[in-house]
């Protein structure tokens, strides 16, 4: 059984050109898998599809052997932040406890067993000397800890990770990269990592998929990361340059995958 | 002697005082997490129309008031969090003032009402609204109580909070329902220009100075009923308007809560990046 396994899935926002057209994949259990391509290129539409918030034009996706399902407890999920908490009144704690059984009607006291689960998932990333700070206080890297806590509360068993390293410098990316890449080993449990750039995860990626063109390229770095394979997928020449342990992704000679600049999102 | 509560005006507006500053005080603290200020803000101008367009008609104007904002609370629930969503709020907002001012002008006994329903008169409450008044926020705490739980985990993480099933429309609808009927409350002790001083400055303060939700929410409801009773207290003894005292104080203590977090060295907001 696949964690996660596309068979000729299209999905579409209900525009007139598709999101992912007629793609197809499979992502082993236990696997770390680099989800990259330029901003736009599907990658957190792919990941609601998986969660079952959105569902594909046609194709079958299968998620632990399943129909994807809103609500999947299995599924540890981290969106890309869009807001920053401005309120003092809310500490990491309580930030990774509004998750625990936040589904449920009620008033949000946290019982016994949720404490324990969210302190474990604080611990779990080197975060529990954060938990007691606001949240709004911490720094970059230290808030994207508390993010992956959370993801991490329900033990799941697939982790989608919607751009954890965006606004934060190399050594805090390496960190993260390092910290997830830990988690997944030490769990068992196959790991999503959403990305618009490469490099970062050069050092802890098993394969890449690479959308584009609404179309999706899997396999090792050096297999997808290539020339002939993203000249395929964009439908359009592709230069793929590697200079002292980067790569860098060009189409006549602009840059196709930020590496060097800050994209807004 | 005779002391303030010797008079039933006094003793209706303390009653009127607790009840809406619980309520405020709690609905207010989510509206402030939740960034959705201006919305309550909204909410109350839609109900000057609704005030005025029913007293034109002769019904109750806060009747008007509370059936206007809750139409208008459930549609900003409906739009979500869409671009340019204070755009429209802020559009509908100035269209029911407008509405509110062709009532008025066709019904101009109600004027002198006007400056009430605008800047609020807690100290002509009678015993019969404070019993309306006590019955809607037993209603609101409720209901609140109800949607507390995935309130909060839709307020602090949506998309996850949509993920793992929570029906988030459905949730924020129901809030903005909440503070529109929290909303006609504090329009009866502050009016609707200054509703703000009740649902969000002792909030906002309480924000500030705490952590954690249930300690927030009690410290908010503490602050507006205590902003609330000092203020009718300075009204009796100076006979300045109670709403003046009320908007003073909520801002003196944001003010001071902010000063506070300073001297704890906490800073406002370490803010390292967008």
């Amino acid at each position: 059984m696949s964690a996660v396994a596309f068979e000729r899935v299209t999905l579409s926002h209900g525009g007139a050109r598709p999101i992912l057209c007629d793609v197809s994949f499979s992502i082993p259990q236990g696997a770390f898998v680099g989800l990259l391509g330029a901003n736009g290129a599907g990658k957190t539409t792919m990941l609601r599809a998986i969660l079952g918030l959105i569902k594909p034009l046609s194709g079958t996706i299968s998620v632990l052997g399943k129909p994807p399902t809103r609500g999947n407890a299995t599924i540890g999920y981290m969106p890309q932040a869009r807001r920053t908490l401005v309120h003092p009144g809310i500490s990491g704690i309580d930030f990774v406890l509004s998750a625990a059984g936040g589904h449920r009607w009620g008033w949000p006291v946290a019982s016994a067993i949720e404490k324990e689960a969210a302190w474990k998932a604080l611990e779990a990333v080197g975060a529990g000397d954060l938990a007691l700070r606001p949240l709004a206080e911490l720094s970059g890297g230290e808030r994207q800890r508390i993010l992956i806590a959370q993801a991490l509360i329900g033990d799941p068993m697939l982790l989608l990770l919607d751009e954890p390293l965006i606004s934060l410098d190399a050594a805090h990316q390496r960190t993260i990269i390092d910290l997830v890449h830990a988690i997944g080993e030490r769990l068992g449990i196959a790991v999503l990592f959403c990305s618009h750039e490469i490099n970062p995860l050069l050092r802890a990626v098993d394969r890449v998929l690479y959308l584009g063109n609404a179309k999706a390229a899997i396999g090792g770095v050096d297999e997808v990361i290539s020339g002939p394979v993203l000249s395929k997928l964009y439908g359009t020449p592709i230069n793929v340059v590697r200079v002292a342990g980067r790569i860098f992704v060009m189409a006549d000679d602009v840059e196709v995958e930020a590496g060097t600049h800050v994209h807004d999102v | 002697m005779s002391t303030m509560f010797d008079y039933e005006f006094m003793r209706n507006a303390f009653y009127a005082c607790t009840v809406v500053g619980i309520v405020a005080g709690a609905v207010g603290y989510f509206l402030v997490l939740r960034g959705q200020t201006f919305a309550g803000h909204a909410l109350s101008h839609v109900g000057f129309a609704g005030a005025t367009g029913a007293g034109l008609i002769g019904l109750s104007p806060f009747l008007g008031l509370a059936v206007f904002s809750v139409i208008a609370g459930i549609g900003i629930g409906l739009l979500g969090e869409r671009a340019h969503r204070d755009v429209a709020i802020g559009i509908v907002l100035t269209l029911s003032l407008g509405l509110g001012l062709l009532f008025l002008h066709f019904y101009t006994a109600f004027a002198s009402q006007a400056t009430n329903v605008l800047f609020g008169n807690v100290l002509g409450i009678s015993l019969r609204t404070v019993i309306v008044l006590g019955v809607l926020a037993a209603v609101i705490l409720g209901a609140l109580v109800l949607i507390a739980r995935p309130l909060l985990f839709a307020s602090l993480q949506p998309e996850l909070a949509e993920a793992r099933g929570v029906p988030v429309t459905l949730v924020s609808t129901l809030f903005m329902v909440l503070v529109a009927v929290a909303t006609a409350e504090a329009i009866q002790i502050v009016g609707v220009l200054l509703v703000f001083a009740l649902m969000v400055a002792p909030a906002a303060t309480a924000l500030r100075l705490t952590r954690g939700v249930p300690a927030g929410i009690m410290v908010s409801m503490v602050l507006a009923v205590g902003i609330a009773w000092i203020s009718l207290s300075l009204a009796f003894l100076t006979d300045w308007p109670t709403s003046f005292w009320i908007t003073t104080l909520g801002t003196s203590a944001y003010l001071a809560s902010g000063m506070a977090q300073h001297s704890m060295g906490q800073g406002p907001v370490a803010n390292d990046e967008p």
